[in-house]
């Protein structure tokens, strides 16, 4: 039995919650907008909602996936949308300046390497908690950003640069593909080796982790840099789409979206066990119910509602207390 | 000296010299105009970070609070406005739902074992939609009451004024720091936050302190929704955006640990003097822009936190291993 197998199959019963509910909330925006599941070509592209739910969702998704590693960690990580509107004002700011976009796209990203790398040192060296060390970085990142930009939204023409927030590929738009490249090089790299165990075991118990052997220290700063990737890959992406960069707005509160992906799909915040690809369907289904509030005609503040039920009710699923007054009915053994 | 206030003394001696640092190139600064603007225009902050401090104190953390101020500002709106009530009515009404809601979110907290930073999450969702939902629309405040305590204030010689929602700040203050330190309740709060394993074997109410913690804290965010109004006379339901973060970081910035335990009140009213003191610098400056702010207080944290983690490192190692 090979490690993708097994972990299908051990995965098997979560997958099913969350999928379920995606295809329930996909079913009622059909029931309230029966054209939701058209999907047409025109000039070799897709045109159609479940196209949009899957391109508006894929930058919380990107974030979530980073994010899931992190939680898993028994950390969490507020800067990302900061990150975000850092990456964009650097992308946007470098093709201004008359670089190509080959240059400007790959600093952006190793100045979101750098920012996850300063989280990570803050918490693994100087032992901060991860909700402190990442704040620093949420409250000051953004000022950052605005001083990249020098305060205004910086417009851009660069073709290339463009192509990434508009272009497409097999007529999908490059959001989405850039989000399934990462997720599944990400799955590769943490299922394939020991690396995905290892972040389970640190945030289960890093002193056990650490008494094993384990350099718990230099995994904190590597699932911290990679989540400082995710979000500058989102941040590039963010920009590229509406052609500027805003350090105001890019990203503003997607870290909470993007935790509540992560908690949707079923991983702890108290660490150990974690799927990149169920945190990817919660943020699809975060998705899915914001298009829905909005084709139902329902104003758009009933989105916030909505998600706050849909926590308290994940939550209450999730809660030990439940479990064990579930296990008493049903009178299994955990 | 008490070696538990070294922090505490290190935080006023910082943000003295800051001031000081301050006056010396802007003399304008040490007048009591100024003085008394800092504390009107941190009123409403100052007044939430007293229950973050209690929040954060008992090892927890309150992100709802900025959506409670939002929401409780169009809550007093639209019954004065809309629906005729005196203020002071529509304030024991708003402070009753913010408590209501406060002691919801501790029920959750205690009796579902689930971590506060996501509840309070959803409880931030639910003020703000719920606010959104009652208007979308700033709804000004036109009442006679209102005018009547914006022209409350006590004179300070060189002009300076304490009006009524600084003063408010300050009796906050006084009387947070008295159930903090003086109180069974507050002793609870530092027991839970120290640690709750043991601060339950020892008899502490844990379910009673937690539900507690979190009304104070949205019923004190409430508070602020109400000197918010006072503040701009209107109602918004994005009023406050981010609140949250700046109580949190007056909180720590204060000297108060993050894990819980450990922070005085007196130490938050420092913190929201400190971000005060950076917004009025750039004010006074005229050149910086205003992100600059963010900057800056980003920094603060990092340096006290820093600081933090230099004197309780060895504490702390204890407690985790």
């Amino acid at each position: 039995m090979t490690a993708v197998s097994r972990l299908m199959r051990g995965l098997r019963p979560v997958l099913s919650v969350q999928l379920g509910a995606l295809v329930l909330v996909l079913l009622g925006n059909w029931v309230l907008f029966p054209g939701f599941f058209d999907i047409s070509l025109r000039d070799g592209r897709l045109f159609g909602s479940l196209i949009d739910v899957v391109n508006r969702g894929a930058p919380v998704a990107i974030l979530a996936v980073g994010m899931t590693l992190v939680i898993a960690t028994r950390g969490v990580d507020l800067s990302v949308g900061a990150v975000m509107a850092v990456a964009g004002a650097i992308a946007a700011t470098l093709v201004e300046a008359g670089y190509p976009a080959g240059v400007a796209v790959p600093l952006a990203l190793v100045a979101g390497v750098a920012c996850g790398a300063w989280n990570g040192f803050l918490i693994a060296a100087l032992e901060m908690q991860p909700i402190v060390a990442t704040l620093i970085l949420m409250v000051a990142g953004r000022g950052v950003a605005q001083l990249i930009t020098g305060g205004s939204i910086v417009t851009f023409d660069d073709p290339w640069l463009a192509w990434l927030g508009t272009g497409s590929v097999f007529g999908l738009p490059m959001a989405p593909i850039v989000l399934a490249v990462l997720a599944v090089l990400a799955i590769v790299v943490v299922r394939r080796t020991a690396l995905g165990l290892f972040i389970e075991a640190v945030g289960v118990n890093p002193s056990a982790a650490r008494l094993a052997g384990l350099r718990d220290k230099r995994i904190v700063i590597l699932v911290y840099s990679f989540s400082g990737l995710c979000a500058a890959i989102a941040g590039v992406l963010a920009a590229a789409d509406i052609r500027g960069a805003d350090a105001n707005n890019a990203g503003l509160w997607l870290e909470l979206d993007a935790i509540l992906a992560v908690v949707i799909g079923g991983t702890s915040l108290l660490g150990g066990r974690f799927s990149i690809v169920l945190s990817v369907l919660g943020a699809m289904i975060i998705q899915a119910t914001n298009t829905g509030i909005l084709v139902s005609g329902l104003t758009p503040e009933f989105n916030l509602i909505v998600k706050a039920a849909v926590i308290l009710v994940i939550l209450v699923l999730q809660s030990p207390r439940a479990a064990s007054l579930l296990r008493r009915k049903t009178g299994r053994q955990p | 000296m008490n070696r538990a206030l070294r922090p505490l003394a290190a935080t006023a001696l910082i943000f003295l010299l800051a001031y000081g640092a301050a006056a010396l190139q802007y003399p304008g600064i040490l007048s009591t105009r100024v003085l008394g603007d800092l504390l009107t225009d941190n009123a409403f902050l100052g007044i939430t970070a007293v229950g973050m401090t209690f929040v954060i104190l008992s090892g927890g953390i309150d992100l709802s609070v900025g959506a409670v101020i939002g929401f409780t500002g169009v809550l007093v709106a639209a019954l004065v406005s809309w629906g005729g009530v005196h203020p002071l009515v529509a304030f024991a009404i708003a402070l009753a739902v913010a408590a209501a809601f406060g002691a919801a979110m501790g029920c959750i907290i205690h009796y579902l074992e689930v971590p506060s930073f996501i509840v309070t999450l959803a409880g931030m969702f639910l003020a703000r939609g719920a606010a959104s939902i009652l208007t979308q629309d700033s709804i000004p405040i036109d009442h006679p009451f209102y005018h009547q305590i914006s022209t409350l204030f006590l004179k300070l010689p060189g002009g300076g004024r304490i009006t009524a929602i600084g003063a408010l700040m300050l009796v906050v203050f006084a009387v947070g720091t008295l159930l903090a330190h003086r109180t069974r309740f507050g002793s609870n709060v530092y027991a839970i936050g120290g640690n709750a394993t043991s601060a339950s074997l020892m008899g502490v109410p844990i379910a009673r302190t937690t539900i507690l913690i979190y009304t104070l804290s949205s019923f004190l965010a409430g508070l602020g929704g109400i000197v918010f109004s006072l503040y701009t006379s209107a109602g918004y339901p994005l009023a406050a955006v981010g609140v949250e973060l700046d109580a949190i970081c007056a909180v720590v910035i204060g000297g108060t640990l993050l894990a819980g335990g450990y922070g005085f009140v007196v130490g938050t009213f420092i913190g929201v003097m400190m971000q005060g003191l950076v917004q009025v610098y750039i004010i006074f400056d005229g050149t910086l822009s205003s992100w600059w702010t963010k900057i800056v207080i980003g920094f603060l944290l990092f340096v006290f936190i820093l600081m933090q983690r230099l004197v309780f490192s060895s504490a702390t190692r204890r407690r985790i291993e």
